[in-house]
């Protein structure tokens, strides 16, 4: 007698459905296997019209986010193990996106998000090649590393309420991208991402609900890069009132 | 609705609607939510304190008033509730606000658990230094 | 750059309420509202009270008490109602509602204590 384990997938397709239903699947339970290889297993062998995205299937490039059992999840990273033989899995597409076709989801807009905070080094001076590279010590590195490892999966979006809620909030990931630059010791953009973010749609719609850091399998903490900068936004708020026009603190690199 | 085709450039994508009662579908969203009406608690406790203040403003006989009138079991029992949401807020507070401030030292961030501590510490030592003005008969 | 949105100042209001409402409140609930009515605690009497209250310090200790937590619940719950109940044609007028309440509560125990 083999180990079962049921899939309960989201269908969609856009030439015949008005909306998604759901579809079950029989897989084996192997104690290595994760929901991706559930699901490959399926497209292989069952019905090779269930459409996912997939690519590097060991966590690092973000396209295999979906919502399994209510949560989102990197599927090559969620062990089937986890649910127990005979379990119910169910499938979704990433909540809080527009659906294309079974679990595949419509990117376009959180691309637009991400990049609308100009994330890439802004100078307002560029100095010469002979001046050199720009040094960064470990201590420097370390200010900002945890932002930068977000690999867009869109967990956060998926997991953030305001998302749902606001459609045009700008997102934890977006919002981390633009401190992961802030805090870069070469980057002189600081001022202009906050003139783009301190806003409604921008910092000031999250509530810190914080459901973004605990899904990111990445260990970025989103909220906290959020908390941070809306620190930041009012103490320059602050500033703006009680200091001189045309204060600048921009230059922190080092050069040799 | 009626159903239109899709073609290779008008694909017809699902946008599901977000229920009005997107909160109840976790346990950890209704905690959030509780969380923020944690608010309503601390702001009914400082209407007590206003009312309270009214009371000394007035008289001996309307503090008597008030104090008699805080014994009903209504009013004891929504402070039960109210108290229940301040602790609430309180350690919610302490959980999160280091957040907002990475403390570094020697370059290296301190963990959040031992920059809440201090904050309850605050909390213990702050609530005894009431306790005792408002105890003490002198 | 554009100027940054005045948002900034009610954060900074909602977390200095927040910060009094964590360390302070609680025990004022506790007493006033539990322990003395419940009798674990000796009621204090009216006049130790109000000798208290009379205090500079006690009087700047009770104004900060009640104003900052006011408008720590006025900016929360606001985003509450917006965001939970979804009541987004509301807003000015919930915003209005929120802000104003704290502030006539704010008013009036400043009234109160400068007459107590």
């Amino acid at each position: 007698m083999a180990d079962k384990i049921v899939l309960e997938i989201a269908r969609y397709a856009p030439e015949k459905d008005e909306e998604p239903s759901f579809q079950s699947f029989e897989v084996p339970f192997r104690k290595e296997w994760v929901v991706l290889d559930a699901l490959n297993h399926i497209k292989d062998k069952i019905d090779g019209s269930l459409t996912y995205r997939w690519s590097c299937r060991m966590g690092v490039c973000g396209s295999c986010g979906m919502m399994v059992n209510g949560e989102p999840k990197l599927t090559c990273a969620t062990f089937l193990s986890s649910y127990g033989n005979g379990a119910k899995v169910r499938v979704e597409p990433l909540r809080y996106f527009p659906v294309i076709r079974d679990l595949v989801t419509a990117l376009s807009d959180f691309l637009v998000k991400l990049q609308s905070v100009k994330p890439w080094l802004i100078r307002k001076d560029e100095p010469p090649l002979s001046a050199g590279e720009f040094l960064q010590t470990p201590e420097q590195l370390d200010l900002y590393k945890q932002f930068s490892m977000c690999i867009n999966c869109t967990l956060c979006y998926a997991a953030c309420p305001v998302v749902g809620l606001e459609p045009s909030f700008v997102g934890p990931a977006a919002i981390a991208l633009a401190q992961r630059y802030n805090l870069d010791n070469r980057d002189q953009g600081a001022q202009e991402r906050l003139g783009l973010l301190a806003h409604p749609e921008g910092i000031w719609g999250c509530t810190f609900v914080g459901e973004c850091t605990r899904v990111c399998p990445k260990h970025v903490d989103p909220a906290g890069a959020i908390q941070q900068y809306k620190l930041k936004a009012a103490l320059e708020w602050v500033k703006s009132f009680v200091l001189p026009r045309g204060h600048d603190d921009e230059s922190k690199e080092v050069r040799s | 609705m009626t159903m239109q085709p899709s073609t290779e450039f008008h694909p017809r994508w699902y946008r599901a609607k977000v229920s009005t009662y997107w909160w109840m579908g976790s346990w950890r969203y209704l905690l959030f939510i509780l969380r923020e009406l944690s608010s309503v608690a601390v702001a009914w406790s400082v209407v007590m304190t206003v009312l309270l203040l009214r009371a000394l403003l007035n008289g001996p006989e309307a503090y008597a008033r008030l104090t008699q009138c805080l014994r009903s079991t209504w009013m004891i029992a929504l402070n039960i509730i109210t108290f229940c949401f301040l602790l609430l807020h309180t350690i919610t507070w302490f959980n999160l606000a280091p957040r907002a401030m990475p403390v570094r030292v020697g370059g290296k961030r301190v963990p959040e658990f031992l920059v809440a501590v201090p904050n309850y510490a605050l909390w213990v030592v702050a609530s005894a230094a009431i306790a005792w003005f408002v105890l003490r008969t002198s | 750059m554009s100027k940054p949105s005045n948002e900034g100042f009610f954060w900074l209001l909602f977390s200095a309420g927040g910060v009094v409402a964590a360390l302070f409140i609680p025990v004022h609930l506790f007493l006033f509202g539990l322990a003395f009515p419940l009798g674990w605690l000796p009621q204090p009497s009216y006049g130790h009270l109000l000798a208290l209250a009379q205090s500079p310090l006690a009087r700047i200790y009770l104004f900060v008490l009640c104003a900052l937590p006011l408008f720590h619940w006025a900016h929360r719950f606001h985003f509450t109602l917006y965001d939970g109940l979804q009541v987004k044609h509301l807003n000015e007028v919930i915003f209005v509602l929120c802000y104003g309440g704290a502030l006539l509560g704010t008013l009036l125990s400043g009234y109160l204590l400068l007459r107590i």
